[in-house]
This record gives C-alpha cells, structure tokens and sequence, in this order.
C-alpha cells in the first residue's frame, strides 16, 4: 500500500517536475508580453528530437544536450522576431493564433527535417532502478528531479539577484514604467522567448529516456505545462512549479488508483475545481481592477 | 424624419443585405462545382460556418473565449448517433431532444466557469471539451471508443436525405438560418448588452447588464449552434470517431473565428470556408502541406490581425468610394 | 424619507483607508456634492455607492432597500445610473448604442424575441433608438448621432456618458468629475448642463472641482480628506468652515 504510494509519488513528481519546466517558459512569456505561447510544447519537441538527432550523428550527450538546448533557444529568438514583433499592437487572441500557426509550422518541420517515428534518447546514467523507500526509481527520474531543482535555482536566482532579472519582472508588472526608466521592452521580449525555449528544450531532454519523443510530443506536454501555471496562478513562478507538481502527481494518483483512461480527465477535473475556487489560480495575484 | 445620419438606418438594411448576399452565392456556388467533391467540401465547410458562428457570438461579440467548442459538437454528434443508432429514435426527434439537452449541460458548466477571466477562462473550457473528449473515447459501449460508430442517415417524415448534393441545399438553409438568428441577435437589445460587455464590463453592469447572465446565455446559444451542427454532421458523414470532438478541432474552430474577423458573422463564415478548403488545396505541397498551413496562418494573422474580413473591409471603404453622405 | 442613506461605511485597499466610517443621506430632489483634495477618496466613494465596490464595513440603504453587497447592476436596477472619471464607454460600438445600452433596464426583450426578431420588438427598438437621438441632442451631441464612439474627441465621450446615464431615467444620478480634463469652453458646457439637470430636480451627486459650480448648485456638500468627512452642509456652512478652508490650503488646492 505505501510502497505503492511511494511509487505513484515517484511517478507524479518526475513528470509534474517536467511539467513544471514547461510551466515556467509559459509564465515567463506570459509576464513579458502577456500573451500564451501555443508553441511552447514544440520546443520541448525540439529539444527532444534534436538531442536525439545530434546522439545519432555521433556528438557526444553533454555536447548534444547543449547544442539542443541552444538551437531551441534561437528557434525561441526567431518566433519572438518574426512573428510576435511585427504584429505588436495586435489583440492577445491574434497573437495566440500566431502561436498556433507557428506550433503548426514547427510540428511540419520537425518531420521534413526528422521524421515521424518515436525516438528514444539513451538514459544519461544507466537504466539500472534504484530502490527508494519501497518505490523503483530510475536514475532518469533523479536527473529528472536534480536538473528541474537547478534550474528552479537558478531562475529564482537569475529574477531575485540579478539585474537583468529584474528588469524582466519590472517589465511584467508595469511596462511603461520600465521603459521610463530605461529598460528595453524589445530585449526583455527576446530575452524572454529564448529563455522559455530553451527551459522547454530542457525538459524535453530530460523526459526524452523516459515517455521517448516525436514530432508531436509537444502537443500534450505544451497542453499539460498551460494547465499547470494557471493552476499554479499564470505569471507567478513557484505557481508555476507548484502547479506542475500538483498536477503531475494528480495524474500519477489518478492512473495508480482509479482508471488509466481517465487520468487527464481526473487531473482537468481537478484544475477545474480549483479554479471555481481560487479563480486566479493557487499563487496568482488578484489585481483590485480600477475604476 | 428630418435626421438621417450614415449608420443609422444601415442595420435594418444590413440585416437584409447580408443574409441576401449570402443566398445568393449559396444558390449560384453549384454552377461552378465540377464533381461531388465540391458538394462535400461545399457541406463541411457549412458545418463548420454554423459552429464558427455562434462560436462568433461568444468570443468575437461578447469577448469570452473558449477553447472547448469541440466538445459541444461532440456532445450533439454522438448524443444524435447514439439515440438513432443504439434506441432507434428517429433522428429528427434525436436532434430535438439532444440539442436542449446539451443546452442544459453547457448551463451547468458555465455557471461557475464563465467568472474566470482571459486566459483562466481558456483554460476551464479547453479543460472541459478535454474532458468530454476522453469520456467519449473511453466510453465505448455507448461510444464505438476511438473506432467510432456509424450513425443512420437523416430521415424526416419517411424521406431520407441522401448524397452530397441533397445535404449541401440543406446545410446551406441551415446556414443562412443560422446567419439570419445571430444577426438578429447581434443588433437587438441582448447584443448590444453582450457587445456593452466585451467594451466595458463595469460600464454594462452599472447600465444594469447582469454580466454573468448575458455571458452563460450568449455560452449556451454558442453550444447549441456547435451541438446541433454535430448532430447534422454525424448524420451526413454516416460515420463518426472522436477526432473530431478533440482540443485539436476546439482551436481549429477558434482559428476560423479569429481568422475570418471576431465580431463580424460573416467573418466567421469566411474563416470557417477559407480554413476548412485550404487543407485540400494544400495537398499539392506533398509534404510540406503543413508547414505551408502554418506559415499562411502565421501570415494572414500578422498582416491582417483583425482578421479577414474587417481588415478587407477596411481596406475597401478607404480605397473605394466614400461611405453615403449625411 | 432619504433616498440614499450610508451607514459608518468604510473601504480599505491592502490597508490603506480609501474611505472611512462615513454617514451620510441623500434626500430626494438634492444636488449633493463631494469634495476634496486628489486621493481623498471621492472616486472610492462613488464606486461604493453604485456597488462597483464592496464596502468593507457599513451599509447603504436606497430607495428604501438593503442593497449592501449587491453587484452594480442590481444599483443599477434600484435606480442608479452614473459616469466615470476614467471613462468607462463601449468603443466597440457606435455613439448611439452606447446610450441605447443605458436604456436597457427599460427593454424587456427575451431571448427568442431576440433572434426572431419579433414585429414587438422592431417597434420597441425604433423608440429605443428615438428616445437615444433625443437624449444625445439634449447633451450636445447631435451631430454625432451616427458615428462610432472610438471617433469622438474626449469632450463628447464625457457627454455621451452623461446621455448614457440619462438614458436609464434613473431616480440618483452619480456623476464623478464630468469636466475633468476639458477645456474652458468645454467645462462651461458641462457646468450648464449640470445646472440644467439640477434644475429639471433629478437628484444627482456631482463630484466637482469647480468650486463655483459646486457652491452655486449644491444643497447639500459634503467634504472628504483621506477617506474621512471633514465637514457637511450647504455652500455657506461649508465655504466658511475654517477646517475646509485649511485643507483646502495646506493641499494647494485654491
Ligand atoms: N482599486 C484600488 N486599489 C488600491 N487602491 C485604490 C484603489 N482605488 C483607489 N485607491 C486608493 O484610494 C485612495 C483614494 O482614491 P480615489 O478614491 O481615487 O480619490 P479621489 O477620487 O478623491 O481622487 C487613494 O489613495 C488611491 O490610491
Ligand atoms: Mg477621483
């Protein structure tokens, strides 16, 4: 019974862990521009099929996981360049659909460039399970877990610390006023994009030993990482974590001990209900509107 | 009377004008359709214009989003082939019951998700139509699950529609029926109270607009416009599976919305034609068919980001000559 | 009887006290006025009193009923109708629409009426629509009649509330610095219709700057510094209340 348990929390945590690095890339869009990047889920695509692509061509992983992470991030760049800054100004669903093209549009190059097969990247340190208080752990889900707290680290450092980060927070809540005092909206968008991508590509990596990855994997981890920072509250990061983990360990719960069928089902049923209650999310701000 | 200002008595005019237009090319299109091909693109695209319609009405007039539409398609596609296919109704009668039916569901959920707002609200209905997306594949003794499940044709009265050319006349009264109520409903007293809503949600209420109301009522006409043309799908396709209920077909219909122009009915009978026939003329690209698909929308967006048919719109009133003088 | 009545009420933001224990009657008939330096909480005050806010103490009465807590619209029913300082218009829409969205309350119009668009209802938008043209050419915008709200200049938009809130008939008329931001010829136009209104005995709250038009119109004034009331009276007990003067002073605000 608590072995069992033990095990689903595994589970859960390893995949709201991923779904927390896809969360963060959509809050951090979201504060700089306030739009919800649709193709967030392909660059997890992206970092996925391109790790396992540069592996096949005999790069080592260390080297592959870089050049993933950075071609993810340019990708990021471009999207932000040539889609979202020409048509500044636009209403929030346009730029939506925007996203949604280019989402299209990178599933559509993925299989020209790759091709439609499932792709499994070799786990980075052996597939020999660890046994962790009754549950079977793999060494993937530990790097899973490790690289999802780094880069939480990191980022909370990068925001808090340092004076780039701040800048980004400064222009999520209040734009003009940044600009006033000098900071680049233009850059802090690029910055943006980029760093978004790249967290995606980070995650769809990390995942790539586990579930593999395809050209459409970034369809339902783009839909999960969108669940869970408006579960968490849409702009706030430990929300965004919050989220990912409640959700993925909601689904984990629901597969082990209800019905694998209604999983995702269970999990959106959840969101629901806690949105009914906490309409701005678990961490999200309510603003008083004025009048 | 003495004072006649430009835009003033256009309403009633546009009433008649719009829909008349859309007659027309609705009788004159089969002069240029070549096989049935034509008349089966012709009826999806139809389908689909009915659902981006009333979908217009939610998040084009009343500025609510959802993301979720699919699922009341669904709701109204298999409610139809279940009570025909598995109790033998008659599918007039299926359709009757199914549509209120779906009516009182799309109520339920509204009523608590409809005080999200923005983003939040996307996500609640992009949850739900998830929701019933899976319920419907797993769901197999009822459902056929992901094979799906055949559905008897449409039969009124003993008469069986049949073939391409029968259901094209009849998607198209049902389009133009569907055109003629929204229209109405847009320059009445409830759309003004809806489109009061998406300027100025404080500003409607102090007008007195009970804003949670107007929202679940303008969300349930938008879910019985997608159920009931489920249902007639359902019926004219013979055939249904669940691809069509899924997040995937939810945005597809947001798309033609947006596409076409929001807050524009005939906007959203373009985005929904343009959407729907792109893909088969796209199939001369071969391969790169979906990056083509991708790039148009990227483009069109970009270029024309109020959408087809106000930026042409726009566009023609500045170029052509000028609007009626006072 | 009162028509409005406020009880001890109070509205605190993350701890600031917008405004603060306040008591106050409205009686029928009256222009009643609110003052006060920038900040004291006039704006808050409003919002209250048309339900845009929820108090965080208090209660206020209207028309007889409890209407504490209640949503805008229900205000709205009870016979409230107001303009914004930040205008709140439907740019959406045409300038007639706007005020014939304020004849709302007066449109019983169901759904299936709606979309059937029943021969009754044809008629009753036809004297919608006439009741709208009077109203915009009453507050000076009649040549306006047909143009989209997003064309008209800043000095209209605060007209066409006002016709907006009139369109309503409403039994208290709330209007929140309907000159602000206009210039002289403007502010006088705004000030004449005021007194026009006043005049015809609707009953109005007017948050003012104008001190002439306030003394000149007003029977009853009350006075606001940070959210609390500093004084309340006609134009003469408030005009020579030495505390009034002082805040007036100390807030550079002649
Ligand atoms: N929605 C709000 N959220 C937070 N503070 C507010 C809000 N509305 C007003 N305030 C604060 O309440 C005080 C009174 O403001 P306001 O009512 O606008 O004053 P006035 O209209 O007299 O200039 C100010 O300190 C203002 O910052
Ligand atoms: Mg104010």
């Amino acid at each position: 019974m608590t072995a069992q348990f033990a095990q689903y929390l595994v589970t859960g945590l390893t995949v709201g862990a991923v779904y927390a690095l896809v969360a963060l890339g959509f809050s951090i869009i979201y504060n700089a521009s306030q739009v919800i990047n649709f193709a967030q889920g392909e660059f997890v695509m992206v970092g996925g099929m391109c790790s396992v692509w540069l592996v096949d061509q005999g790069v080592p992983l260390p080297a592959a996981v870089v050049l993933a992470v950075a071609a993810a991030a340019l990708l990021g760049l471009a999207l932000e360049k040539f889609a979202v800054e020409p048509a500044r100004g636009a209403p929030v669903v346009t730029l939506v659909i925007i996203t949604i093209g280019a989402s299209i549009l990178l599933r559509g190059l993925a299989t020209l460039v790759w091709d439609k097969k499932i792709h499994a990247l070799k786990p980075f340190s052996g597939e020999a399970p660890l046994q962790v208080g009754g549950a079977v752990v793999l060494p993937q889900s530990l790097w899973v877990l490790g690289v999802t707290l780094a880069v939480v680290l990191l980022l909370s450092w990068f925001f808090g610390r340092t004076l780039l980060g701040k800048a980004l927070l400064a222009t999520s809540h209040n734009r003009l006023a940044a600009q006033l005092v000098g900071i680049s909206v233009r850059n802090v968008m690029l910055l943006s994009f980029s760093l978004s991508a790249a967290l995606g590509a980070v995650a769809g990596i990390l995942v790539a030993p586990i579930t593999f990855t395809s050209w459409d994997v970034g369809v339902m981890l783009g839909l999960k990482g969108f669940a869970a920072a408006i579960l968490g509250g849409l702009g706030s990061g430990a929300g965004a974590v919050l989220g990912g983990m409640v959700l993925g360990i909601a689904e984990s719960m629901s597969a082990g001990y209800v019905s694998s069928a209604y999983k995702d089902a269970i999990a959106f049923v959840i969101l629901l209900a806690v949105l009914v209650f906490a309409p701005d999310g678990l961490l999200g701000r309510r603003v008083a509107e004025r009048v | 009377m003495s004072r006649t200002a430009p835009g003033f008595a256009q309403p009633a005019a546009h009433r008649i004008r719009g829909p008349a237009a859309l007659a027309l090319c609705i009788a004159l299109l089969p002069l240029a359709f070549a096989n049935n091909y034509y008349y089966e693109v012709a009826v999806l695209v139809g389908l689909n214009a009915i659902t981006c319609v009333g979908l217009n009405l939610l998040v084009g007039y009343a500025g609510q989003i959802s993301l979720g539409h699919a699922g009341f398609f669904g709701l109204g596609a298999y409610g139809s082939a279940i009570l025909t296919a598995r109790y033998g109704w008659p599918p007039l009668g299926a359709l009757v019951a199914v549509t209120p039916g779906v009516a009182a569901l799309a109520y339920l959920i509204g009523r608590p998700i409809l005080r999200l707002k923005g983003h939040y609200l996307a996500m609640a209905t992009l949850g739900m139509g998830v929701i019933i997306s899976i319920v419907i594949a797993t769901e197999d003794r009822w459902t056929g699950g992901p094979d799906g499940m055949s559905v008897p044709p449409l039969s009124v009265f003993g008469f069986t529609l049949q073939g391409e050319r029968a259901w094209y006349w009849v998607v198209g009264g049902c389009l133009l029926l569907a055109v003629w109520l929204a229209l109405n409903l847009i320059e009445s007293p409830v759309g003004r109270a809806l489109r009061a809503l998406h300027g100025s949600e404080v500003g409607a209420e102090v007008a007195g607009i009970d804003s949670a109301r107007a929202k679940l009522m303008v969300f349930v006409v938008s879910a019985v416009y997608a159920s009931a043309a489920g249902s007639l799908a359902a019926h004219y396709s013979g055939f249904i599976t669940p691809s069509k209920v899924t997040f995937f077909h939810s945005i597809e219909l947001v798309t033609m919305v947006v596409f076409g122009g929001m807050a524009s009915v005939f906007g959203a009978v373009a985005g929904a034609a343009v959407l729907t026939m792109l893909p088969q003329f796209l199939t001369l690209f071969k391969e790169y068919e979906t990056v083509v698909f991708g790039a148009v929308m990227m483009g069109t967006m970009i270029f024309m980001p109020r959408g087809l048919v106000p930026s042409l719109a726009t566009l023609f009133a500045d170029r052509g000559p000028s609007k009626v003088p006072p | 009887m009162s028509l409005l009545r406020v009880e001890r009420m109070s509205k605190e933001f993350g701890g600031v006290h917008a405004v603060e224990g306040l008591d106050f009657a409205i009686e029928p008939g009256a222009v009643f006025s609110i003052i006060g330096p920038n900040g004291a909480g006039k704006t808050t005050l409003i919002n209250l009193l048309t339900g845009v806010y929820k108090p965080s103490a208090g209660r206020i009465l209207f028309a007889g009923r409890d209407l504490t807590g209640r949503a805008p619209y229900e205000f709205a029913a009870a016979g409230m109708a107001r303009t914004f300082q930040n205008l709140q218009v439907f740019f959406n829409m045409t300038a007639l629409e706007n005020v014939m969205v304020g004849r709302h309350l007066h449109e019983r119009c169901s759904l299936a009426a709606a979309m059937l668009r029943f021969p009754s209802l044809a008629r009753a938008e036809r004297a919608c629509r006439e009741y709208a043209v009077g109203l915009m050419e009453f507050v000076g915008l009649g040549e306006h009649v047909g143009a989209r709200a997003d064309s008209l200049s800043y000095g209209a938009l605060k007209r066409l509330e006002i016709a907006r809130a009139l369109a309503a008939e409403p039994k208290l008329l709330l209007l929140d610095e309907p000159a602000a931001g206009l210039n002289q010829t403007e502010t006088q136009g705004i000030d004449a219709l005021v007194t026009q209104l006043a005049a015809r005995g609707v009953t109005v709250v007017l948050v003012e700057h104008n001190m002439r038009l306030v003394m000149g119109v007003s029977h009853e004034i009350l006075v606001l510094d940070y959210g609390k009331k500093l004084a309340q009276g006609d134009a003469a007990t408030v005009g020579n209340d030495p505390r009034v003067i002082e805040a007036y002073l100390g807030a550079g605000v002649a």
